[in-house]
């Protein structure tokens, strides 16, 4: 599974030899890899102008492209913001809760998240082949692809350990933009262009591998709910700066703390483990049905609902598994 | 034969083999060197059978029940689908009870076994529990010979200061001539709940001994000084109602009412919604959007919401208020029924163990005369009679599960397979429209009862984080009405029940029965060897230490290891990649609906084996435990006919 940003192919079909060399070295002979561009393709087609663009066919024939247009940027922080309002409005109808979910499209995003990298996974795994992602940048919704596709399909992603690896290299250190994107979070009108909640995006669906498969994750909820926490506004250094680059200027590493040295702690880790946990060796594909995909009320009812019974549900769950 | 069975979720997934037709089931079989994988369909259960076009691969024909199961069937000769189609609506509508599938259903039981059986839940016993008879309510045989009302049991509680004058003068003012009677007593502050039909006020008319009625059933409450009067249906309806010389209670004619509207719909609107959702489920690949506007547009969960708050309300006016409040619909057999029982679960713990949920239906549903025959079709009957009415009821208390995990004795399979046999009719309990009719018909000598074959599994029901001792399980359960649209869930695991590729496909409830069966041995273990230890250093100088062996707590239970490799097949994510094997060497065989082979139609749940002959009627409790969950019987899960298949594939 390989990750990059778009080939500055152009107006012109520029060409590269040296990475046409690269992507010909991956492949071993005979064999075929697919691209997966988060990209419509028209979008795709349309980078060009900007300079930007697609693999073509004739330069790279042994990749064969697929599209999947998932949704970043400005769309897709209305579509959070959007499905915040409706949870937070009081009103009495059931029917006009449902458009308002609907309308928010967010559900519509965390499924076609799932579902591409799902794919990548399947290309991986049932048809041997090699997968390159890439959107245009690189740093939102191709992350997003390759952290999904890993928990899919490595079980050793889905420990607690595991999965803070899987974060600090296909989130941290890919380099999202954190600091751009998690600014202001749902509240955040007007100006603001460069914030998105894909890491939220992220999140929603590994809650929504957990809701599937619950028995496969090491972690549980809280995790997650932590995790955007501290995406957003945190007393540890782990989500600041956009990449390495910029933690190396500012000397992270010496002068803040990090947020998984804390977690890791045995009296913190204790609320973060999942205590159904059993390890699943196998690779675990999720539905992406619509029956399939809940809206996940821990997080986007987190203020609004009261979570006691619940919660005695978890402590029950804890209590059964761990012996009285 | 070489009749082709089509999945909804993937056309790859069609399999052929041969459509058979029994008396009482329609039976596919798959053709396959090792595996027979067998689905069976009660005739009772099928709800309409559509032919549609002959199409290049065959003639289609889709069978939909009542279970929402859809079975998609391609016969390769349109002559042959012709037959089975015009064989089918004939066995799918009886025209007379004893075609029934109870009537001949033999779970080989003797008569007292079976007797006992209809016994395990009395409705005697129950009014006791609640207190009743006392100083204020008394039992009532005016309706002995049901002769003042068909549709009554012969048996109702009325408040102590109702005649028998009053009881009959008050039911020729109401609809049906359904009086009030009582629902639930709480005992607590003499609250009750009563339950009738609508009176036939018209614009003006009156009837003391109506009135009186009312009356009686405030002063049975010292603790008020008044009654709320509920009328559970939308207020146009209940005034078009007075034009035909119905309606509903004015509140100047009945001293100290409060009367209150709570809009429910009435049985065509929700008829007309459940298809609608249906039609949803069906889509082939249906985006975010078409399903949650589908859902919408269908309005079910809408619906739900209305008879939760309807129950809601009652529930808060008994326990906080501590006001008697009468209930009434149109005719005080839906509706009513739905919002009463609703109530009592929230008020009563009782009614959320197993044994008090079947209390329960038996008393509000059953004993009350709600009309199942014309409801859920035993017998061919008016369409326009058919609505899920209990089927809503049955998924409030799955919303309720939801938001309470921890307040249910029962989970979500006892849910669903109750449903399934109210339409099934393999057990008498839901047959015929009144408990008149079933004494007719003598269901007690001639049937089963359901109860007693739940009960006898209960094993597979119990909910792991119910506890008699938890806060949640005690006293009243407090939903929030508003806001909260967003609790209310779609329920995949009923409305989709057959599709288990959409479900988790890790039951935590499983798990967790599993961990509290092998904690419990383990305890016992642990006791029987702290007593040999006890005996040994009895007997013994302490020179000879024994240890007791601890069994390693953490270590992991291997229930679980084979569950991981439960048709775990992914989906088809794209169309481009046709390429693709449907499923992957090191996987499972992929579930399919009602996996039956003939190895586990022993082990399975008899329920949907329905193979009367097979069925031991023992269950084997003894494979669950020791090979730590190796075979438990659930028709849901289809673990051990996956295991079975995939050994033998």
């Amino acid at each position: 599974l390989l990750r990059s940003s778009q080939p500055l192919t152009g107006p012109n079909r520029r060409r590269c030899r040296e990475d046409e060399q690269l992507l010909g070295t991956i492949l071993a002979e005979g064999e075929r890899g697919f691209v997966v561009d988060t990209r419509s393709a028209q979008a795709a087609k349309q980078a060009r102008m900007g300079g930007g663009g697609t693999e073509p066919k004739s330069s790279y024939p042994r990749w064969r492209r697929l599209h999947r247009a998932l949704e970043r940027g400005r769309p897709l922080q209305e579509s959070f913001a959007r499905l915040v309002e409706a949870c937070g409005e009081p009103g009495p109808s059931v029917e006009r809760w449902l458009g308002r979910l609907e309308g928010s499209r967010w559900l519509s995003h965390v499924q076609a998240a799932l579902s591409t990298a799902c794919l990548a996974a399947q290309c991986l795994d049932r048809e041997g082949c090699s997968v390159l992602v890439h959107g245009a940048e690189g740093t939102d919704t191709t992350l997003l692809v390759t952290a999904l596709a890993q928990l899919i399909l490595e079980p050793s992603c889905r420990t607690l350990e595991g999965f803070q690896g899987l974060l600090e290299r296909e989130w941290i250190q890919a380099g999202h933009p954190f600091q751009l994107r998690c600014a202001r979070s749902a509240s955040c009108h007007g100006r603001a262009k460069q914030e998105a909640p894909l890491f939220l995006l992220f999140l929603d669906c590994v809650w929504q591998l957990s809701r599937q498969f619950p028995l496969s994750l090491e972690f549980g909820e809280q995790l997650l709910l932590t995790l955007f926490d501290n995406a957003y506004a945190s007393a540890y250094g782990t989500f600041l700066c956009n990449n390495e680059r910029e933690r190396s200027l500012c000397k992270l590493k010496e002068s803040t703390h990090s947020l998984w040295a804390w977690l890791n702690q045995p009296e913190e880790k204790q609320k973060y483990l999942n205590p159904l946990y059993s390890h699943n060796p196998l690779v675990i594909w999720p539905s992406v049905e619509p029956q399939s995909i809940q809206l996940w009320q821990g997080f986007f009812l987190r203020w609004i609902r009261p979570s006691q019974h619940l919660d005695e549900a978890q402590a029950e769950i804890r209590r059964l598994v761990e012996g009285s | 034969e070489n009749v082709r069975l089509l999945d909804r979720l993937s056309s790859r997934r069609a399999v052929v083999g041969t459509l058979y037709l029994t008396a009482t089931h329609v039976i596919f079989v798959e053709n396959g060197s090792d595996t027979r994988k067998e689905t069976w369909v009660l005739h009772s259960q099928i709800s309409s059978i559509e032919k549609q076009a002959t199409t290049a691969t065959g003639c289609p024909l889709l069978i939909r029940c009542k279970n929402f199961q859809v079975i998609h069937l391609v016969i390769p000769q349109e002559r042959d689908c012709h037959d089975v189609y015009i064989s089918l609506i004939r066995l799918a509508r009886p025209v007379k009870y004893e075609e029934l599938y109870c009537f001949s259903f033999n779970p080989k039981l003797d008569k007292e076994e079976r007797e006992q059986g209809w016994k395990l839940v009395d409705l005697n016993e129950e009014y006791n529990r609640m207190g009743v008879p006392n100083n204020y309510w008394q039992i009532s045989d005016v309706n002995r010979d049901y002769g003042v009302c068909d549709s009554y049991p012969t048996e109702v509680y009325v408040p102590k200061s109702a005649t028998a004058h009053i009881i009959v003068g008050s039911s020729k003012f109401r609809s049906r001539r359904r009086f009030p009677a009582l629902s639930y007593y709480c005992k607590g502050n003499n609250a009750s709940i009563c339950r009738s039909s609508q009176p036939l006020s018209g614009f003006s008319a009156r009837c003391l001994e109506d009135e009186q009625m009312l009356q009686a059933i405030r002063k049975a409450n010292p603790g008020s000084d008044f009654i709320y009067v509920v009328d559970t249906r939308p207020k146009l309806n209940a005034m078009a109602n007075r034009a035909a010389g119905k309606g509903y209670e004015n509140e100047d004619n009945y001293s100290n009412i409060k009367f209150q509207f709570i809009g429910i719909e009435n049985i065509h609107v929700m008829r007309n919604s459940l298809q609608k959702m249906l039609e949803v489920c069906e889509l082939k690949s249906p985006s975010m959007s078409d399903f949650l506007w589908g859902l919408e547009n269908s309005g079910w969960l809408k619906h739900i919401k209305a008879i939760m708050d309807a129950g809601i309300f009652i529930a808060k006016a008994v326990a906080e208020e501590g006001v008697s409040v009468l209930v009434h619909c149109s005719d005080g057999w839906d509706r009513t029924a739905q919002v009463c029982s609703v109530a009592s679960l929230l008020l009563d713990p009782y009614y959320r163990t197993m044994k008090g949920f079947m209390v329960l239906i038996e008393k509000d549903w059953v004993s009350f005369g709600h009309k199942f025959n014309h409801r859920y079709g035993n017998l061919d009957g008016d369409p326009k009679e058919i609505s899920p009415v209990i089927d809503q009821f049955i998924e409030c208390v799955w919303q309720l599960m939801e938001q309470f995990p921890c307040a249910f004795e029962f989970n979500e399979r006892f849910l669903i397979h109750i449903q399934h046999h109210i339409y099934s009719c393999q057990f008498g309990n839901f047959l015929c429209n009144s408990q008149k009719e079933r004494r007719e018909l003598n269901i007690k000598e001639r049937t089963y009862s359901l109860w007693a074959h739940l009960w006898k599994n209960r094993a597979d029901y119990l909910n792991p984080l119910y506890r008699s001792d938890h806060s949640q399980t005690q006293g009243t359960l407090h939903p929030q009405i508003a806001p909260c649209n967003f609790l209310y869930k779609f329920w995949s695991g009923m409305y989709n029940r057959f599709e288990k590729g959409l479900h988790p496909r890790q039951s935590v409830t499983d798990y967790l029965m599993a961990v509290k069966e092998e904690t419990q041995q383990l305890e016992e273990e642990l006791e029987v060897l702290q007593e040999r230890l006890a005996n040994l250093q009895k007997s013994q100088s302490g020179n000879n230490k024994v240890k007791s062996k601890q069994q390693d707590r953490s270590k992991q239970f291997g229930l679980y290891t084979s569950n991981n490799s439960l048709a775990n097949t992914p989906q088809e994510y794209s169309n481009d990649l046709k390429s693709f094997p449907s499923r992957s060497p090191s996987q499972g065989d992929e579930d399919s609906a009602l996996i039956l082979t003939q190895d586990n139609l022993k082990s399975s749940d008899p329920d949907l084996s329905a193979n009367s002959d097979q069925e031991s009627g023992v269950e084997d409790l003894s494979c669950r435990s020791s090979s730590g969950g190796g075979c438990l019987p659930s028709e849901d899960s289809g673990k051990d006919s996956d295991e079975a298949v995939f050994l033998a594939g």
